[in-house]
């Protein structure tokens, strides 16, 4: 089984944000990048599945320009096998599925993220299966491979299901699929300067959305405090002002 | 012209958020003059259909074929392509959950339709096409829009208020003519929770952290949950350490929830912990340390020891029951 992981490079989760030029483009000045999160869960599972037996290759696969590279790089360190990175501005979920297209032929398992963390699209994995013509399973909790043959585990409202579906196959994947997300050891990292990070140009394509402008939330009013010993005000605020209970 | 609203259903019945999306989906149309047409699939009876045409629905295509309980997400995008087409659909609107992110993004490929997810409140403007939605798990907002003829959109639960119109809804059935290779998901077990509070459902979610100590503290949680009918939900490191299910884990890795009162004990409020509850209308925390974060993003919060606290909460809240 050859799997394909998509990686979207993003700013970290505790990044302050801002926007530049009348709130018309993200502010990347000092920003550190990591792999998405769901991403790089997807990963650990992809590992988890090959030291078990069974797969035969990790590629990671970005669409990106050469400010990505040290995101593939440290995918590369945690342990898949060879990095492709479509050399492109990621312009909107639409473009960036086309450009995955060209280049996520002949895998059997692709696992995209439930979403990126940062523009929190959840659209890439299903228009590229889409794109693929191949079948998807999205609130992918859980991955296992007997025989060649992939047991899913999905989230639904109020519970979950095992599925069987047959290959090539691309799953969006969730919170469960992975606990903790592997990090790259001394060794890993070493191996990673030797092994192939493939830059392919960018098909044309068109994109379908414009960002037209930026804002950050209204500031917040205080919070209103309640004294410890007086719990029961809080109740009646909450039922009397906030009319919420 | 029309504007489509996929109303899925939890064994054969509506739920607040389906009357959320047709009042949503139905202040689009108007502001288009477009009618709106809502598509169900699976056993769904008229009556529970007809709830529909309250909030503004104007036809329903109703779609009754087993085959779909497997929810093969290329098979469903398929059924709702037939059925944007049949009806000539300009906008198609589906939930930002599970079904519809499954759904929405192959079908914008299928309609050679652009597509934004988790969009809060109505657009912005429908020609052009603007819609809003929080970036960066809610730390941003941004003006998006969409330049294609047909539109999808998934709609963020919670941004928008039910509104009742009451008018004539014509119910249909509906085949869309699939063949049976094209559904490919077999499902092998059904594993459902019964009898909790689902967690996305919730008004009311009581939530702990690590201040809690412990899993055989929990029961104080509980205790208000059950007074509030609220879920309960947990902090990353308490699902992970396993003292509660892991399906309570809310934040930017779990969950994302949007009730009316989130409680948050002895939760500090971690920039990834907000990004899971900061769409909550009014958050509650209780918290010893003043300095805590999580006060930043509560409106109403008291600073004191959990175990002191909950139980005061308790008989606040038994007594305002008592009171009516
Ligand atoms: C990539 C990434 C993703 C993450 N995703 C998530 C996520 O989805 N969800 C999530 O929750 N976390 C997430 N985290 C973890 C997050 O950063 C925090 O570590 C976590 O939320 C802290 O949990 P907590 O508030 O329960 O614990 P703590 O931070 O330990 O806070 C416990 C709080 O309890 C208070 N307390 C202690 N005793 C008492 C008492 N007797 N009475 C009152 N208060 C008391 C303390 O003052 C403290 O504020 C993520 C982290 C990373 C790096």
């Amino acid at each position: 089984m050859k799997i394909l992981v998509l990686i979207s490079n993003v700013p970290d989760t505790t990044t302050k944000i801002r926007f530049t030029g009348d709130n018309k483009a993200f502010d990347a000045t000092g920003v550190q990048w990591i792999i998405n999160p769901w991403d790089e869960l997807a990963l650990t599972r992809a590992m988890e599945l090959k030291e078990k037996g069974g797969v035969e290759s990790i590629t990671v696969a970005n669409v990106g320009t050469k400010i990505t590279e040290p995101t593939l790089r440290k995918a590369l360190a945690v342990g898949a096998d060879d990095a492709i990175r479509v050399d492109a501005e990621p312009l909107d979920a639409y473009f960036v599925a086309k450009q995955l297209a060209e280049v996520a032929k002949g895998y059997d398992l692709i696992m995209a993220g439930i979403e990126a963390s940062d523009y929190n699209g959840s659209g890439v994995g299903g228009m590229l299966a889409e794109l693929l013509e191949i079948n998807s399973v999205s609130a992918v909790s859980g991955i296992d491979l007997t025989d060649g043959q992939l047991k899913i585990l999905r989230e639904i409202d109020g519970g979950t299901q095992t599925l069987e579906i047959s290959t090539p196959v691309l799953t969006v994947v969730q919170k469960g699929i992975a606990i903790d997300p592997r990090i790259p050891a001394m060794r890993g990292i070493m191996m990673a300067r030797k092994k192939p990070l493939k830059v392919v140009p960018a098909v044309e394509a068109e994109t379908r959305t414009d960002f037209l402008s930026f804002e950050l939330p209204a500031p917040k009013a205080a919070c209103k405090m309640v004294e410890e010993d007086n719990a029961k005000e809080l109740i009646r605020l909450l039922h009397e002002e906030a009319k919420v209970l | 012209m029309s504007v489509l609203v996929y109303t899925e259903n939890w064994d054969g019945k509506f739920k607040k958020l389906s009357y959320e999306m047709v009042s949503f989906a139905a202040a689009i149309a108007k502001e288009m003059g477009s009618s709106l047409t809502a598509l169900s699939i699976g056993h769904v009876a008229d009556e529970e259909l007809k709830s529909l045409g309250k909030y503004g629905a104007n036809k329903v295509l109703n779609v009754q074929d087993d085959r779909f309980e497997s929810l093969d997400n290329k098979a469903l995008a398929d059924a709702v392509a037939k059925a944007a087409e049949a009806e000539g659909a300009k906008v198609i609107i589906f939930a930002h959950n599970n079904e519809g992110k499954a759904i929405a993004p192959r079908l914008s490929v299928r309609m050679n339709a652009g597509m934004v997810s988790g969009v809060n409140g109505l657009p912005v403007s429908v020609e052009p096409f603007v819609v809003r939605k929080k970036l960066f798990t809610g730390k941003a907002f941004a003006n998006i829009q969409i330049k294609t003829d047909v539109k999808v959109i998934t709609f963020a639960q919670n941004s928008y208020e039910i509104v009742e119109q009451g008018g004539d809804v014509v119910i249909e059935a509906f085949d869309p003519q699939l063949s049976d290779d094209e559904f490919n998901t077999t499902v092998k077990e059904t594993n459902k929770i019964t009898g909790k509070v689902i967690l996305t459902d919730a008004e009311i979610v009581v939530s702990g952290g690590r201040g809690l100590k412990g899993p055989e503290n929990w029961g104080i949680l509980e205790e208000l949950a059950g007074l509030l009918d609220a879920g309960t939900a947990c902090s990353r490191p308490v699902a992970d350490e396993g003292w509660r299910p892991k399906e309570e884990h809310v934040g930017q890795t779990g969950k994302i929830i949007a009730p009316n009162v989130y409680f948050a004990i002895g939760i500090s409020g971690a920039i990834q912990h907000l990004g899971g509850v900061n769409s909550s209308k009014i958050i509650v925390a209780v918290n010893k340390d003043p300095e805590a974060p999580i006060f930043e993003a509560a409106d109403y919060g008291i600073i004191g020891d959990l175990f002191k606290v909950v139980p005061q909460l308790i008989d606040a809240v038994k007594e305002m029951k008592a009171n009516g």
